[in-house]
């Protein structure tokens, strides 16, 4: 290993760079997993078994862990995480068998993929579950190609483990032919969170204090150091507003590497997982954000990445530095490396850590890692939205203990590449560079408008839409075969990845007209989002925040297309 | 059996108590409307600083349906998920646990705070008391149904018994409990007892972060009566302040050892009580405990 920068992650004390960095051969003890055949660092860390075909056999249940030195019970699918790689084939109907053998009902959601609502697998939408002991069998036609990814819709089962990526290939696509594009090599690049900690121990602790896993937060230190810097009055002016709103400008990401261990193809930074090329060679990278909670921020230094694919769908190919993923997103981008080694860096939203691969042409090199960014405090902007723009409509329950704060003038722009990305110097990608490729999306006008607001309250740790959370809510309904336009007002200081199931959002500019085809769309604070919905999926569907912990808490709703 | 008989001073007073604190919350609320003096950003253009109150308020007259995309559906034939806003939890702050030392004395002091419930609707447990020698020289312990009235506040309506050497006292509790803007921690309830007794205890806390895990908390606390009480050597008006400050270091968020200083002080007729007995009406005790929380 070459060099590790000696950043100051925003963390309480170096023991948690264990945390940060892993173990180097930790993943599934051994025994079980086919890939994990000895405890020794494996050099050339292994990706996910890859499963093709019309037929697929799941098997859920607890596997032993060690990412950190504390071993630790995950919930896997087929023994590893993540677990297999699904390679399917537009066209074809593929029959999946999951078989329950946890203590508790699990599920599979097939993550942006179109099909019957009952094959869905969201529990107590979809369907009621898959109970202990059974299996339960999905079937469906595959309608679509790209890269997209399956996760339990169940408890915390996807925080603890559960997921795994799929790659469907055109109809014509020979099977031995793994490479699209005209690439030579293809990688699924897999983000995740792990904790040690029970997810929902995790939920209860920021109940009693929202910010326990912010060590980030102003100190009477830092007031001396601005008031040396900027003079009392501009001191106590950047102060103000944020302490007369009792809200927090550093509230970034509510768990942060203080539990978390980030991992790529499940493996841990100190694991190095490596992907191999020969100089010359283009490769594709899938990448996935399968964390429950976390926002990374992905950059290889020294190369710079093609970005052809949004959540599955093909977009005309813009090239950036960075870009950031948001969790349930995916973006398959084209490389062309022709240095010896690459560092795949991917540091969380708040910066309290990172994981990291290599991109090498040996296995056992490494490049050398760049130390994380330094943590952007929220601004003005992300508070108030646009000062001298239009006015929204608030829910009437949007006056209540449920909701801690309004934006009543939302900004609509979408080439903010987000907090933390707009001044380091690099081109990433924001919204307004994706563009679907022609075809894809529907053209059709809206034949109706339906405004949701993304609403919270921090102290309290409660999430909702329109200030309800789920179990005060009621269905939404989508009338079968119209065009619906949905627009989402962040009326929170976080950005919420949100998901509908079943049907595709057309992303909206805010001049007008659709742009860029999605799946999940990540809603940032004060903002205001507009996509158009075909309702041509009939079926009730989920709809919620993908940050696991807001939709426990109960942003989610369920919708109707009838 | 709580009480004999409420006079119309103990109405008075508890009237007084909900005005005061419904004025804070109602502050509380307005005050985001300051959001003029932002630095640097020009208001001419903006719409009516009215409209600006980003926190508290009501809705206005046009605001929208929550329900209204219902179509009328309801969730089908399979029962929805239960998520975690439909879950019941409980937690437990033992704010201090410490030994404090007085000028004559050395004593434990306990002081807690338990919940059950959802979010926002709780069981609320408040407990604080003194320990001298193995007895328990001096307890409040209040038993409150807690129910959020607005984003940062709670209002809360139960039973407090006062028990310790002296005979016990038992009230009726109504107070609000909430987050003040500029991140002041406030507890304000009324009480009202037998024979006609009422009191009023208000009590303040704040955080300052010196580095992200040692914290420095000062805190106030008054306590008022309406009436007289000899058994208990209580006057009326302001009975007794304490204001502390205290040094913690969080090791976990959970587990915090500190150290600290009270300043108590009696007033009035329990000054008059304190000084008949021999006793000090101020005292300064230095106090080293841990707090924590489940």
């Amino acid at each position: 290993m070459k060099h590790i920068s000696n950043s100051t992650p925003v963390l309480p004390n170096l023991q948690r760079r264990k945390f940060l960095e892993g173990l180097a051969a930790g993943g599934i003890v051994l025994g079980l997993s086919p890939w994990t055949s000895s405890f020794a660092a494996q050099p050339v860390a292994q990706s996910a078994p890859v499963l093709a075909g019309t037929e697929f056999d799941l098997t859920i249940a607890q596997t032993l862990v060690n990412f950190t030195g504390s071993p630790r019970l995950a919930t896997t699918v087929n023994g590893s995480i993540p677990g297999p790689t699904l390679r399917w084939r537009e066209g074809d109907t593929v029959t999946i068998r999951v078989t329950n053998r946890l203590a508790e009902e699990t599920s599979i959601h097939w993550h942006g993929i179109l099909l019957p609502y009952q094959m869905d697998g969201v529990p107590g939408i979809s369907f009621k579950g898959i109970p202990p002991g059974e299996s339960f069998i999905y079937r469906f036609k595959v309608a679509q190609t790209g890269t997209y990814w399956y996760h339990s819709h169940s408890g915390m089962q996807e925080q603890t483990g559960m997921y795994g990526a799929i790659i469907i290939d055109p109809a014509g696509a020979d099977p031995a032919y793994i490479n699209q594009a005209g690439t030579e090599r293809d990688y699924v690049v897999q983000l995740s969170d792990w904790t040690d900690e029970d997810p929902m121990r995790v939920f209860d602790k920021l109940k009693m204090q929202s910010d326990y896993y912010n060590f980030n937060q102003p100190t009477a230190a830092d007031f001396f150091r601005d008031v040396a810097k900027e003079g009392l009055s501009e001191a106590i002016d950047k102060r103000q507003m944020w302490n007369q709103m009792r809200m927090s400008p550093t509230d970034l990401a509510d768990i942060s590497a203080y539990s978390y261990t980030y991992l790529m193809n499940g493996t841990a930074p100190a694991g190095n997982w490596t992907g191999l090329f020969r100089p010359g060679e283009k490769v594709r990278l899938r990448f996935i954000n399968s964390g429950a909670m976390t926002f990374f921020d992905v950059r290889i230094p020294g190369l710079k990445m093609t970005v052809v694919q949004a959540d599955g769908q093909n977009v005309e190919p813009v090239t950036v530095d960075e870009f950031r993923i948001g969790v349930a997103e995916t973006y398959d981008v084209i490389v062309t490396p022709v240095d010896e080694s690459y560092t795949i860096f991917a540091q969380s939203m708040d910066r309290t850590g990172y994981v990291r691969g290599t991109l090498a042409t040996r296995a056992g090199m490494s490049a050398v890692i760049p130390a994380p960014d330094k943590a952007e405090p929220l601004s003005m902007g992300d508070m108030m939205g646009d000062m001298g723009g239009g006015h929204v409509r608030h829910a009437r329950t949007e006056y209540g203990p449920s909701v801690d704060m309004r934006v009543d003038s939302p900004r609509t722009n979408l080439d903010d590449a987000g907090i933390g990305l707009r001044y380091n110097g690099r081109r990433v990608l924001t919204y307004a560079d994706l563009h679907s490729l022609k075809g894809i999306m529907d053209t059709r006008a809206a034949d109706m408008e339906i405004e949701l607001h993304l609403t919270g309250n921090m102290e309290r740790y409660t999430w909702s839409l329109d200030g309800l959370e789920f179990g005060k809510s009621t269905p939404v309904h989508f009338p079968y075969g119209k065009r619906v336009r949905v627009i989402l007002v962040n009326d929170t200081m976080m950005s919420h990845p949100m998901h509908l199931h079943g049907m595709w959002s057309d992303l909206e500019r805010p001049e007008g007209g659709v742009q860029v085809r999605k799946h999940t769309i990540i809603v940032q604070p004060a903002q205001q989002v507009s996509f158009l919905v075909s309702a041509d999926a009939l079926g009730r569907w989920a709809w919620h925040c993908h940050l696991s912990l807001h939709m426990h808490a109960g942003m989610f709703r369920e919708v109707v297309v009838a | 059996m709580l009480y004999k008989r409420i006079n119309m001073s103990a109405i008075a007073t508890i009237a007084l108590c909900v005005a005061a604190a419904w004025g804070q919350y109602a502050m509380a609320a307005e005050g985001t409307s300051k959001a003029d003096d932002m630095s640097g950003m020009d208001h001419s253009g903006g719409g009516d600083s009215e409209d600006m109150s980003m926190q508290g308020g009501s809705a206005p007259a046009d605001a929208r349906d929550p329900h209204a995309y219902s179509g009328g559906y309801d969730f089908g034939p399979i029962p929805p998920p239960k998520m975690g806003d439909e879950e019941y939890m409980a937690g437990l702050m033992i704010n201090r646990l410490e030994r404090a030392q007085t000028s004559h004395n050395v004593l434990s002091v306990y002081d807690l705070q338990g919940w059950i419930g959802k979010d926002y609707d709780r069981l609320v447990l408040k407990a604080e008391g003194e320990v001298d020698d193995g007895k328990l020289h001096e307890a409040r312990t209040e038993i409150l149904w807690g129910h959020a009235i607005s984003a940062y506040w709670n209002a809360q309506l139960g039973a407090r018994q006062d028990s310790g050497v002296a005979p016990g006292r038992s009230w009726l509790a109504f107070g609000v409990q909430g987050l003040a803007p500029y991140w002041f921690e406030v507890d304000a309830t009324a009480y009202a007892g037998e024979q006609g007794r009422t009191a009023l205890r208000l009590g303040a806390e704040y955080e300052l972060l010196l580095t992200q895990k040692l914290i420095v908390q000062p805190r106030v606390e008054a306590n008022f009566y309406g009436m007289q009480d000899e058994v208990r050597e209580l006057g009326t008006g302001l009975s007794s302040l304490v204001a502390g400050l205290r040094l913690r270091y969080e090791i976990r968020r959970e587990f915090a050892p500190y150290v600290g200083v009270d300043w108590s002080g009696k007033f009035g007729g329990t000054a008059d009580y304190a000084s008949a007995a021999g006793a000090r009406t101020s005292d300064t005790s230095v106090v080293a405990g841990v707090r924590l929380w489940f």
